[in-house]
């Protein structure tokens, strides 16, 4: 455990615990906010208990603020470090003080490690489910780390397919970095938190408004080396993201979606802007090192002859076990024939009883 | 005088012998009955008085007690009245009092004198024959019901009037006929019917050969009901004992006509069924859906929306193969070895997967996928995807009859029965642990693929054990003497997915 923040980042981030309810309801870019130092700060946020805030700040006890980050199990990293990740420094309000669950240096290895961010709309479709756990499995096999938010949809899915392809991941969370949000992702926060990183710029407790996924989102855009928005609404957080990717001059990408779908407004959006395509890890690697450098996943052992078939035309859109029988596959062989190609990886059973073909 | 007579009350489902004695002595004209009798058996007071002077007796201008014993036994229901009617024709004289000791009486009288139909007549019978009784008087309609028990002479009377001439010693009235069979249109559901749904047909088929829970999966209108209905007609014929338990089930619960219940029953509650409506319960305690589909099929069609104390309730059901039902100082236990199968849609909007239709996001899935899970999910062994049949498939040829099916899972059961002799189980569905260990034998390509399934986490250790429960079901079916490889996969490809294997589990 190691706590190296300083006094005045630490008492930063109590002052943002403590102004949370009142930068909820000002008016202005969350981002102008948290550039403005701690008394400019109170002055624009703190209304008439500006005194009271100030006297409150000046009388801290910084050791409490750091052993309530020590109880809850957090390491803590300020920007007065030289190790505080370079990539975030490029923010204009970088955060004072990173909270690290799961370990901060292999935080400060996966950062360095070009991670890329896979975001996304919450009510993703399942195409876009499953895009996501397409990209974090390919990404996370080239040994790309995957940086996203832990929300319910894309997020998720983004951080279930690196871990499931054995790849580390990072998880910026809106509130503190010792507890999952949304709670209902308390599997997932177990499992990035043994194989990956949690982090957050707030102090345990803290409370999650909407201000906050707005500051979360431009720490994942800045850790990243390249942004990738899966699906996303017309007023996504994903597409915020994107934005600070854009100002930070890093690479934007989108995954495309069906014109008609609201959840691809979003990304098809970026695309018509002049994103990059992303239709696999591949557009990844291409985009972040030149086009062929890097080789996304080895070319992988084939298929047994005998499977083929099934196989291709799985590929071609037979997804279930009653289109097969359409095709002629009796469905004892289509049946066992699925179990065998399950097994082996190169199909995954979706919703429904669908299957789909894994890159 | 005093004269006694024997009668049956129906506690739950079981017979309870019960003695109407009834004494004359002079008094005050007054018709009294003790002995714990509901409101029905007050009203019986009036009604035995009418019908006995309707019938042309004479009602007894005394003082009439009678005494249902024993007297702790709570009595429910007009079943008495016949026996009350007779037993004041005894005392009174007007019947003769000797014959009565090898008699039992069951039936509800009207005003006019004579016994209507009632609930129950085939426990009764059971009731009497393990008394020792030699014969039974009943409604004439719940004749053929009573006559299904062997060695117990049968009246079917259809007047207290016919009844007393039995007694007075003229013959026993024949049976009435059978009565017609239903015209064939009205034939069972035939899996001749079915077109297309080659998958589910096959899951179908290795449900009911082995006994196994069963759940449909598919968007709406895709035909999970037609399927599942046409399930009873593939399980083997029930044997005598079965039939006539079934018989005696539904007898009570007053849903059957006359005659012996050939075919298995298919119960399917809707889905807004309490807990007590499901398993049993009420005062006094009746038989609920999962007793009323014993040695049949209990279907829950919507199975997300049934309420959860309810689908909780037939934990233990599904576990034991009974239910006990616990109310104020009485415990009533009653059979339910029923085959479990339920359909769902996939998600809210029941077009999951389908890419452009459905539109349910990632929380509304898992609050679907919350309201299905838990422990009944966990006893389903097979699952498997209903999907619209195609137009080709609609106009082709049936691929199979329920006949062909049946003979086919005749077959299985057989070598089940065979393999199990002995054992608590009588399929593959109720192997536990420890059977599975001494009976089920892999070929050792299976056992690879088990231990490549397993280590991939693609299986639980419970969910091991309900791959190899079907996969040898499977291996019965094709006549493999040990489970191959493809049964494995079959089993495999027909597993629940555990939570975490879905794409939710993100």
């Amino acid at each position: 455990m190691r706590a190296k923040a300083c006094d005045a980042c630490t008492a930063r981030t109590w002052l943002l615990g403590r102004l949370a309810g009142r930068i909820e309801k000002v008016r202005a870019r969350v981002e102008d906010l948290l550039e403005l130092d701690d008394d400019a700060l109170i002055a624009a946020v703190g209304g008439r208990a500006r005194g009271d805030l100030r006297r409150e700040l000046d009388r801290l006890e910084v050791g409490e603020v750091k052993a309530r980050a020590r109880g809850a199990r957090l390491e803590t990293l300020c920007r007065c470090d030289p190790a505080y990740p370079p990539a975030l420094r490029a923010l204009p309000a970088a955060p004072a003080v990173l909270h690290v669950a799961g370990g901060l240096d292999r935080l400060l290895a996966l950062v360095a490690r070009d991670p890329v961010a896979v975001v996304g709309s919450r009510r993703a479709t399942p195409y876009g489910l499953e895009m996501a756990l397409g990209l974090g499995r390919g990404l996370a096999v080239c040994g790309l780390p995957v940086i996203s938010g832990m929300a319910f949809g894309v997020d998720s899915a983004a951080h279930a397919g690196a871990l499931e392809a054995g790849g580390p991941t990072v998880a910026v969370l809106p509130g503190s970095a010792d507890r999952p949000y949304p709670a209902g992702k308390r599997a997932l926060f177990r499992r990035i938190a043994e194989d990956g990183v949690a982090v957050s710029e707030l102090a345990p407790g803290a409370r999650v408004c909407r201000w906050t996924f707005l500051a979360r989102n431009r720490v994942i855009a800045a850790l990243a080396s390249m942004t990738v928005v899966v699906e996303a609404g017309d007023r996504s957080g994903a597409l915020v993201t994107a934005r600070v990717a854009g100002e930070l001059g890093r690479p934007v990408g989108a995954v495309p979606g069906q014109v008609a779908t609201p959840q691809a407004a979003g990304p098809n959006a970026l695309l018509a802007g002049g994103a990059c395509v992303v239709r696999g890890a591949q557009d990844v690697l291409d985009e972040l090192f030149g086009a062929g450098v890097r080789r996304a996943a080895e070319p992988r052992r084939p298929p047994p002859p005998e499977l083929r078939p099934l196989l291709a035309a799985v590929a071609a859109g037979r997804d279930t076990a009653a289109a097969l029988a359409g095709a002629g596959f009796t469905p004892e062989h289509a049946l066992s024939e699925l179990a065998a190609l399950e097994l082996g990886g190169f199909v995954r059973r979706g919703p429904g009883g669908r299957f789909s073909v894994l890159p | 005088m005093l004269a006694r007579i024997a009668t049956f009350a129906i506690d739950g489902i079981d017979p309870r012998h019960v003695w109407v004695e009834v004494d004359i002595r002079s008094g005050l004209p007054a018709f009294t009955i003790v002995g714990l009798g509901d409101a029905a058996v007050r009203e019986s007071r009036d009604r035995v008085r009418a019908a006995i002077m309707n019938s042309g007796f004479e009602f007894p201008q005394t003082r009439i007690t009678a005494n249902l014993a024993p007297a702790f036994l709570r009595k429910v229901g007009p079943g008495f009245d016949a026996a009350l009617a007779i037993a004041v024709l005894a005392a009174s004289g007007q019947v003769p009092a000797g014959p009565l000791a090898a008699y039992a009486v069951f039936g509800e009288l009207s005003l006019g004198g004579e016994l209507r139909d009632s609930p129950g007549a085939l426990a009764v019978a059971e009731g009497a024959r393990r008394a020792g009784l030699k014969r039974l008087i009943v409604p004439r309609e719940r004749a053929r019901e009573a006559a299904l028990v062997e060695g117990l002479e049968i009246a079917g009377v259809p007047t207290l009037r016919a009844a007393a001439e039995v007694l007075g010693g003229s013959a026993l009235p024949p049976l009435p006929r059978e009565t017609q069979a239903m015209p064939s249109d009205a034939a069972e559901p035939d899996l001749a019917d079915i077109r297309g749904h080659a998958a589910p047909l096959l899951a179908l088929e290795i449900a009911a050969a082995g006994g196994h829970n069963l759940l449909l999966e598919g968007p709406p209108g895709t035909g999970k009901t037609m399927l599942a209905r046409r399930i009873p007609s593939i399980l083997p014929a029930m044997t005598r004992e079965e039939a006539i338990e079934v018989t005696r089930i539904h007898s009570v619960a007053g849903l059957h006509a006359s005659g012996l219940i050939p075919a298995r029953p298919f119960r399917a509650p809707h889905h807004t069924v309490s807990a007590s409506g499901l398993v049993g319960g009420g005062a006094p305690p009746r038989p609920g859906e999962a007793t009323l589909a014993h040695h049949g099929v209990l279907f829950l069609d919507e199975l997300a929306e049934f309420q959860r104390s309810s689908l909780d309730a037939l934990r233990q059901p599904l576990e034991d193969g009974r239910v006990t039902i616990v109310r104020g100082q009485r415990a009533l236990v009653f059979p339910t070895r029923f085959m479990l199968v339920a359909a769902t849609n996939p998600c809210p909007c029941g077009f999951a997967g389908v890419r452009d239709r459905c539109r349910c996001g990632e929380p509304d899935l898992r609050r679907h996928q919350r309201r299905l899970s838990g422990p009944l999910l966990d006893r389903m062994d097979l699952l498997v995807a209903v999907e619209r049949p195609s137009e080709a498939e609609l106009r082709a040829a049936p691929k199979t009859s329920s006949a062909t099916a049946r003979e086919r899972v005749a077959e299985a059961r057989e070598r089940q029965r065979r393999r199990l002799a002995g054992s608590r189980a009588s399929c593959n569905g109720e192997m536990d642990a420890r059977l599975l260990r001494r009976h089920v034998r892999l070929e050792d390509a299976a056992e690879e693929i088990l231990a490549q399934a397993y280590v991939a986490g693609a299986l639980s250790a419970r969910g091991r054990h309900r791959v190899v429960r079907v996969a040898q079901t499977i291996a019965d079916l094709e006549g493999h003497d040990r489970i191959t490889q493809v049964d494995v996969l079959t089993a495999l490809s027909l597993r629940q997915r555990s939570a975490s294997e879905t794409a939710l589990a993100a």
